[in-house]
């Protein structure tokens, strides 16, 4: 069936088009470009064809190595700050007051970690967690536990993460939050006539009411905790060793460190890759449990 | 089992109630007896549902007492009194079928095995689920899952009283008709006490053996449908209850007649002693006040309008410049506007200030 | 002219959510969509707008091709079952808003919106905000809003099923002598058949995305299409029962036999469905002609006015009419006591009925006694 459509329509999205051309398509090409060439600087470059890849996707090279190292690191990261951020977003909302002055005072409190630049969350913890004049890190080290992030592997670990979900619980808390805002007041009531525990209350109504934003929630924060960069780079920089070097990290020394240009074009397209495929995987999956839920 | 008696019982929303204007619910005492079927009927800002909340629990009186079987529980919280309430969205568990969802309160109240199947089956035989009984809760029709918050109702054996909030709002008309015969016949079935929370005089009176009308935080009046319809206690009820209401007019009544607009109509009782200071009305119902071609006897009447509502017809009309509603008959042709309007005196009421007044019997 | 929809369907994901509807309606006529939930009301509703584009079909307003064309360049305005008003501006304000958007000079905004104010009953609340309106109020804005644009096509979906039972009464009364004052075209959704009835100008009865039928609202009640229509249009449910017609033989589902009277008696031989509303399901005997029934109360319910009365009636003749039983709505004027159980003799009047063939149309129908 032939419809008259609006043609005029198609010069709304022109401009949108024209700013991802520029700022995404383009820097892609000339990265895609990178990464099948070989340089020694003076602006020379050579044909490599697909050995960039051939040796990032090899665990026994360096190159390889290097990566296959940061990419776990990145899904141990990713894994943890899930675990703990979720069930403690879905706690905080479920505490959160429904009615009355404290709803605004709550929100306004929760949404302060988010409002922080990145880099200076990365500077706030940095200080923060110093063994010497860090209030944590003194705190921790009186009490007998042996702290120090920039010489323990562990004790890094446990400031980023703990950086990580101080800064991004809140947007866990305030999407459950929305959700449960949306349960009517008759569901609660019917649950206490019906007798239902606390717990009957939260896995048959306020779990399923939240499942939708709960999807959102966890592949956001995938996304994100897959991609950081900043918050580690400005706490530990990597370190010690090469313990908090994640993917995007390891990019950036690679590329502007040591200048390997194809290296590094090889590694961020992989990186893309990998990102965009665990995004599809979740979104394919969300999308069909919903619909099996229907 | 329950019989439900609210003592001196008011509510007021506001800590330190001065007036009568700060009381959402009114100083009152009633008695409402098992296994009775009643209505709250009035509209919107009524009171009603606050009343009906402080039953179920949700809401603590600020003033007197509410007795399940002389039992006071005014400050016991909803899950400890023995009632089950079915609101006006449907609240239906959407993750658990039919089954579970009928389940779900017994199982919260330790029941398992086979005593809770051969009940959750029997309940749902008795509202025609059994077909539905594992179906997801979110998949069915409107009319379904009010059937199912029903269910989980009155599948506990304790429950004494089930409290319904506007219940059919969401249910069209036609399937309305069934949801309230079903009503009825489990009322009639179970022996429990049923309270009904609505604006729709329909279904109040249909569903009800006495309603309960409520006007601005009052009871007006408490009666069977036909005393509601037939004698109104009250102006308010006469133009809440029927469709279209009570013709409300003022006259003037001595001994057996009443003078509207220097016509004279008749009436079936006396009023020798109104409180001359009070404003004097008559009240007849459309019902009763029928149209007949000009000259036939009664009161001449100026005819406006006529709608035809399918199974009647509503003529508006003139009286001395008054406007009033009257049944037209089937059969009646009307030539011009001019008719006369036949009132029957017995449902001729004289109110005082919007009161009835009872007048002496003939 | 008017707004003319010419064979309009629109399907979503292999779904007819209209199929083949085609409607003449009127400038200055008020029409009713009548229909249950999800037969397809506000799907048209949409499509007449223009904020969805049928599948296949045209839509013409005043002859004109307006198929494709989006909302913004039509003239057209909403009102809906919620109450939609800007909750910071005043009703003054809110009235107004199509005014403003629509450039037009202050004394002429003024002039409208007190006029509009003035037929809604609203003047003394010109000043306050929706919050501090009664739910009538609110709905009351919102339609003089829809009205002071002076739009082309006014669609109402369902506007009082939100409202007070008194108060849907009230506005029900007012809305046709509102309507009757401009010239648009008023199209007005309900499922209440006795909102249709109220609001009288024409009826078009819906059921499942299509059109049952299409005319002046007694007309359709009086002289339904088609059973489907009869159905739409009936409140309590139309009674039906299967019968054979046997030369001066009529034979009922309920093994009842009789002589084909009334409307049945011009027929052919054939199987049909008889269908008879409520009001004409006698319990005393009408006159010598009736056919009576026996039947099982279910269920009486008395409104003080009338009582209903639920009536089942088993189907005898199992193998030729599939068993079961038909359940049937009585209402009669006045209190009638009747127990559930009780066996009880009901009688319908072959003058009385109307008959519906094998594909559902009408087949044969009482004459119009009744005038409208």
């Amino acid at each position: 069936m032939d419809k008259p459509v609006n043609q005029g329509a198609w010069l709304l999205v022109l401009p949108v088009l024209l700013i991802v051309a520029f700022s995404a398509i383009l820097p892609l090409m000339t990265v895609v470009n990178y990464s099948v060439q070989d340089t020694f600087g003076n602006n020379q470059f050579f044909w490599n064809g697909i050995g960039w890849y051939q040796e990032l996707l090899d665990p026994s090279t360096d190159l390889g190595g290097r990566f296959f190292d940061a990419l776990w690191r990145n899904l141990l990261f990713s894994l943890l700050i899930l675990l703990i951020e979720v069930p403690l977003g879905i706690a905080v909302a479920l505490s959160m007051p429904r009615h009355g002055w404290r709803v605004a005072a709550t929100l306004v409190v929760l949404a302060l970690p988010l409002l922080i630049p990145w880099n200076v969350v990365g500077t706030i913890w940095q200080i923060f967690a110093r063994e010497d004049i860090g209030l944590l890190g003194w705190a921790v080290n009186r009490l007998g536990i042996p702290y120090n992030y920039t010489a323990d592997p562990l004790s890094a670990w446990v400031t980023i993460v703990a950086m990580d979900v101080w800064h991004w619980t809140s947007l866990v808390a305030l999407l459950c939050y929305a959700g449960l805002r949306s349960i009517p007041d008759a569901f609660y009531q019917a649950a206490r006539i019906d007798g239902a525990s606390r717990w009957a209350i939260f896995r048959n109504i306020q779990l399923p009411k939240m499942h939708r934003v709960l999807l959102i929630a966890v592949l956001l924060r995938f996304m994100d905790s897959f991609m950081i960069y900043t918050e580690p780079f400005v706490v530990t920089g990597g370190g010690p060793g090469n313990s908090t070097t994640f993917v995007s990290i390891d990019l950036v020394k690679l590329a502007l460190g040591q200048f390997d240009l194809g290296k590094a074009a090889a590694l961020s397209i992989v990186y893309n890759l990998i990102i965009l495929a665990v995004c599809w995987v979740f979104y394919t999956v969300m999308t069909r449990m919903d619909a099996q839920r229907n | 089992m329950a019989r439900i008696d609210l003592q001196s019982l008011a509510h007021s929303y506001t800590p330190n109630p001065k007036g009568d204007d700060d009381y959402a619910l009114k100083p009152m005492t009633h008695v409402w007896e098992q296994g009775g079927a009643y209505a709250l009927l009035g509209p919107s800002g009524c009171g009603k549902t606050t009343l009906l909340n402080i039953i179920s629990g949700l809401l603590t009186p600020s003033e007197g007492r509410v007795l399940f079987d002389g039992r006071d529980v005014t400050a016991l919280p909803t899950e400890a009194r023995n009632i089950a309430q079915v609101f006006q969205f449907p609240v239906v568990y959407d993750t658990m079928t039919v089954y579970e969802n009928l389940a779900f309160p017994l199982r919260n109240r330790g029941l398992r095995g086979a005593p809770l199947d051969a009940r959750v089956r029997e309940i749902a035989a008795l509202l025609d689920l059994t077909a539905d009984l594992n179906r997801r809760g979110r998949n069915l029709t409107a009319d379904a899952k009010q059937k199912i918050s029903l269910g989980r109702g009155l599948v506990r054996p304790d429950v004494a009283a089930i409290l319904f909030d506007e219940p059919l709002t969401v249910i069209d008309p036609h399937l309305k008709w069934e949801l309230r015969s079903k009503l009825k016949a489990l009322h009639r079935a179970l022996d429990l006490t049923m309270i009904y929370v609505t604006h729709d005089q329909t279904e109040a009176l249909t569903f009800a053996d006495t309603v309960v009308v409520m006007h601005d935080g009052r009871v007006v009046q408490m009666g069977r449908p036909q005393e509601l319809f037939e004698r109104p206690a009250h102006v308010f009820v006469g133009h809440f209850i029927g469709s279209p209401g009570m013709n409300v007019l003022p006259a003037e009544v001595s001994g057996r007649a009443a003078r509207v607009g220097g016509h004279l109509i008749p009436l079936r009782r006396g009023y020798p002693a109104l409180d001359g200071g009070a404003k004097i009305e008559i009240g007849v119902r459309p019902e009763f006040a029928t149209l007949a071609p000009a000259g036939a006897g009664g009161v001449p009447v100026r005819v406006r309008r006529l709608d035809d509502l399918g199974r009647t017809r509503i003529a508006r009309v003139e009286l001395s410049g008054l406007p009033m509603a009257a049944t037209v008959p089937e059969d009646l042709t009307l030539a011009g506007d001019e008719a006369s309007l036949l009132l029957d005196p017995a449902m001729v009421h004289v109110y005082a200030d919007g009161t009835l007044v009872e007048g002496e019997a003939a | 002219m008017g707004l003319v929809l010419d064979k309009v369907s629109r399907h979503v994901g292999g779904h007819a959510h209209i199929e083949n509807v085609s409607l003449t309606l009127e400038r200055g006529s008020l029409n009713v969509l009548l229909g249950p939930t999800l037969s397809g009301k506000t799907s048209l509703m949409r499509l007449m707008a223009g904020l969805d584009t049928p599948s296949a079909g045209r839509i013409l307003v005043d002859g004109v091709d307006v198929t494709g064309r989006h909302v913004r360049e039509r003239s057209v305005a909403m009102v809906y079952q919620q109450f939609i008003n800007y909750p910071s501006l005043s009703v003054y304000e809110n009235i107004a808003s199509p005014l403003r958007v629509a450039r037009r000079p202050k004394d002429e905004i003024d002039r409208k919106v007190r006029e509009a104010a003035r037929l809604l009953k609203l003047d003394p609340y010109l000043q306050r905000t929706p919050q501090q309106l009664s739910g009538g109020q609110q709905q009351r804005t919102a339609i003089a809003r829809a009205l002071v644009k002076e739009a082309q096509l006014v669609l109402l979906d369902e506007p009082l099923a939100n409202l007070d039972y008194k108060l849907r009464e009230e506005l029900r009364e007012e809305l046709p002598k509102i309507f009757a004052a401009t010239g648009a075209v008023f199209v007005y959704a309900t499922t209440e058949p006795a909102e249709a009835l109220l609001l009288r100008g024409n009826t078009a009865t819906l059921w499942e995305g299509r059109l049952a039928q299409f005319g002046r609202t007694p007309d359709v009640y009086r002289r339904p299409a088609n059973l489907t229509s009869a159905r739409v249009f009936s409140d309590p449910p139309l009674n039906t029962m299967r019968v054979h017609k046997r030369g001066l033989q009529i034979v009922l589902a309920t093994g009842e036999h009789g002589p084909a009277r009334g409307v049945l008696a011009e027929l052919p031989d054939d199987d049909y469905t008889i269908g008879f509303r409520a009001d004409h399901l006698h319990l005393e005997r009408p006159h010598a002609d009736a056919v009576a029934l026996r039947g099982v109360v279910a269920v009486s319910e008395i409104t003080g006015s009338e009582s209903f009365v639920h009536i089942d009636l088993p189907r005898t003749d199992g193998g030729q009419f599939g068993g079961g039983a038909d359940r049937w709505v009585a209402v009669t004027r006045g209190v009638l006591e009747v127990e559930p159980g009780e066996r009880i003799e009901c009688f319908i009047d072959p003058r009385r009925l109307f008959v519906f063939g094998h594909d559902g149309r009408l087949a044969a129908a009482p004459p119009l006694v009744m005038a409208a």
